[in-house]
């Protein structure tokens, strides 16, 4: 029998019990919905947690911080050096497999005052202009400090876009751009001049959100590139809508840079604090120059600090790869009760499938013993049977693919503070193809049941 | 060389542990361009022989050939195929699919036989011309009486161009002027060299045929041949085929 056929009439047949096969469906559009719906909340969350990752700096970026000395070394503690710029020395000449090493003091509480205006930042660094690039830093206004500021030990500092908003106003509080290049602040009562601002940094999905409503709003204001329609009552998030995540972004926001040579002449050698010249490092960043390599790197590293700290292990060091690995962990679990629920879903929606061919063919007994009289073989009736009960899956499944689309629109409406779900191919094509499967093998069982009928006794049926 | 013939063919139901014999030892012959009718009481395995002639069953002793096929050990496969390439059947109830229009029941065999779908048309009208419902073809077979139906069966019986049509009652479920109506076809597309066996418990409708065959508890009890002169052809049927028309026409 012409399979085109076959389909049409499997058609005819749902068509026929339109409501009930509607029902039917239901069970196959839940299953296929909540796939892709799943996958794609679970592919928004690993796209927003890899972003911060990046935020941070990524994979590659290491960073070594002082650590308590082991047991084992206690009675050594008087030669311990600390972290220190001898470090960076020795790294710079002996650890070829890092680069951009980067030393920098920090100083915890500062207090930045303009006016009556006061913040206290989230990160105040003293440290070498190659942090920009380890930390993903950009500068949107003015310039980052050069070698002359960190010669002279000048006073200039670069400031982070919430340090403005908090001094100077907030763009989207007084509708319009504010540039703070040039100004003065002080910084634990130490004059400072701002010589540069960083681009205000936010999630993928804050962006979106931030530019749908500007563009919903009047007349978008054209100020800076990354401020577009700040007039439009468009919010720059300033919690960090991704939870956790977030805060990544929050935090980079509020920073202040100065060039090392001044935190440590103004803030650390005693100028203007009461304590003793604090020459130890907050940390020494470096970057490593493949991923692949990443013990090898650290062992190097380690061997040379072995050397600068007389064999001392006062020192540890800080990766990304438990933040990576959690990443992964948070993706497999979400994925894995995601599928499960869906694959109930598709499970049951089968059975109610099987189920409705069963209740069909049973109304349809003496059809088969027609069909079989005029010359229908097993394969013809099997067939058709299992055609109706794919193109039922089929059917549902691409109305399970819509749903899955209204169905993220409804999540992304409720937990709008979640990262924007990201519905991939793969995902529909899966889902999709798990229905024809469900189709299938629900057929199987009422298409044999079906075949097998006698055709005389079919035709008795009443 | 006959177009189906049943050698000592038995079937046999078993029930409880107890054996029916359907049909017990029948030897038939049928030769193409035959009419054909079978007639006995009920429960007397005349639907049982018709099913087996029809190859909708199989028996359970003894051998039958359909136009040089040896039927008795056809796969289903093969069987399906002899049903729809050289076998039309009639039932009693008609039997047409209720979603489908009148064109489409007669098409449906051709569904089965690789016939393309421009021909299929053809064919199925073809058909219903010949039964006179060329001008129902877009009805439901619930829009139709009792004899259109009837004769819509008979179109899709005729669709494939059978080597023989089986008719289990074809009247059965007809009253007496539309079952008539029916015969008259059926004598009518006999008269066009179809072979034709159709089933009864009617004595005056048997007496239509030429040749009449009487089964009793699954035995062939009498045979009457009016084409073989002087076999005391009317000693149980009597009436002839206008004898019958007249009783009718009384009635
Ligand atoms: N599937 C079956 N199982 C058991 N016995 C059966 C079966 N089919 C038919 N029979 C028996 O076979 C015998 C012949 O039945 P059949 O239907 O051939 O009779 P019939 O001559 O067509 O009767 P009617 O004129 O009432 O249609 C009956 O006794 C019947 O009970
Ligand atoms: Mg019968």
């Amino acid at each position: 029998m012409n399979f085109l056929n076959t389909i049409s009439i499997g058609f005819k047949e749902i068509w026929a019990n339109k409501f009930r096969s509607m029902l039917t469906m239901l069970g196959i559009i839940l299953g296929v919905g909540s796939l892709v719906a799943q996958s794609a909340l679970v592919k928004g969350l690993e796209n927003g947690m890899k972003e911060a990752l990046v935020a941070v700096g990524g994979l590659e970026k290491v960073y070594i911080t002082a650590q308590a000395i082991p047991a084992w070394q206690r009675h050594r503690a008087e030669q311990a050096v600390g972290n220190t710029m001898r470090d960076i020395r020795a790294l710079q000449q002996s650890a070829p497999l890092v680069h951009l090493v980067v030393p920098e003091m920090r100083l915890p509480e500062a207090v930045v005052t303009s006016g009556s205006k006061a913040i206290t930042p989230w990160h105040f660094v003293g440290t070498w202009p190659g942090s920009l690039d380890l930390n993903q830093h950009v500068v949107e206004y003015g310039r980052i400090f050069n070698d002359v500021d960190e010669e002279m030990a000048r006073n200039v500092c670069v400031i982070g876009t919430d340090i403005r908003d908090a001094l100077f106003g907030d763009p989207d509080e007084i509708g319009r751009e504010v540039n703070p290049v040039g100004e003065f602040i002080n910084i634990n009562n130490q004059r400072f001049r701002i010589i540069g601002m960083f681009r205000h940094y936010e999630s993928e999905l804050d962006r979106k959100t931030r530019e749908q409503a500007a563009s919903r709003g009047p007349a978008p204001e054209t100020g800076g590139p990354s401020r577009r329609g700040v007039a439009g009552g468009a919010k720059r998030s300033r919690s960090g809508s991704g939870g956790g995540m977030g805060l990544a972004f929050e935090w980079k926001n509020k920073t202040i840079y100065i060039p090392l040579n001044t935190m440590w002449l103004r803030f650390r050698a005693g100028a203007s604090t009461n304590n003793e010249p604090d020459p130890h490092l907050t940390a020494i960043y470096f970057k490593v120059n493949d991923l692949e390599h990443m013990n090898d790197a650290l062992q190097q590293v380690k061997n040379v600090m072995s050397q600068t700290h007389n064999g001392i292990e006062d020192f540890a060091f800080n990766t990304q790869e438990n933040y990576s690995e959690s990443i992964n962990t948070a993706v497999r679990n979400a994925r894995l009760s995601g599928t499960i629920i869906a694959a109930i879903s598709l499970l049951v929606g089968g059975v109610g499938i099987m189920n409705i061919m069963l209740a069909s063919i049973t109304e349809r007994v003496r059809e088969i013993g027609v069909r079989k009289a005029v010359g229908a073989t097993f394969w013809d009736v099997f067939i058709q049977i299992l055609v109706e009960s794919v193109v039922i899956a089929v059917i549902g499944g691409l109305a399970g693919l819509l749903a899955s689309k209204g169905l993220v629109n409804l999540l992304s409406i409720l937990s709008p503070a979640g990262n924007s779900p990201v519905i991939t191919w793969e995902a529909m094509i899966v889902a999709f193809g798990f229905s024809v499967a469900v189709g299938v093998l629900a057929g199987i069982f009422p298409g044999l049941k079906a075949a097998r009928l006698h055709p005389i006794q079919a035709l008795r049926y009443e | 060389m006959p177009l189906v013939s049943l050698r000592n063919v038995s079937k046999i139901y078993r029930l409880g542990g107890e054996d029916i014999r359907a049909l017990d030892d029948v030897t038939l012959d049928i030769d193409p361009g035959e009419f054909i009718s079978i007639i006995g009481p009920s429960g007397s395995g005349k639907s049982t022989l018709m099913h087996i002639l029809g190859c909708l069953d199989t028996p359970t002793l003894g051998t039958m050939t359909l136009d040089g096929t040896m039927v008795q050990n056809a796969t289903e496969r093969e069987l399906a195929h002899i049903r729809n390439q050289k076998i039309g059947f009639v039932f009693q109830s008609f039997n047409l699919l209720p979603k489908l229009n009148v064109l489409q029941n007669v098409e449906l065999p051709m569904n089965y036989s690789g016939v393309s779908n421009r021909e299929r048309r053809d064919r199925a009208m073809d058909a219903l011309r010949l039964v006179d419902m060329d001008n129902r073809a877009k009805h439901r077979p619930m829009q139709l009486s009792g004899g259109q139906q009837q004769r819509t069966a008979i179109a899709r019986a005729l669709v494939n161009r059978p080597k023989i049509v089986f008719a289990d009652e074809p009247t059965g479920n007809l009253d007496t002027h539309t079952g008539e109506a029916i015969l008259q076809l059926f004598y009518r597309l006999s008269q066009e060299g179809r072979t034709i066996a159709l089933v009864t418990h009617d004595p005056e409708i048997a007496a239509f045929t030429p040749r009449r065959i009487e089964i009793r508890d699954g035995k062939i009890a009498i045979k009457v041949d009016e084409r073989l002169a002087g076999t005391g052809a009317h000693s149980r049927f009597s009436l002839t085929r206008s004898d019958a028309e007249g009783t009718r026409e009384t009635q």
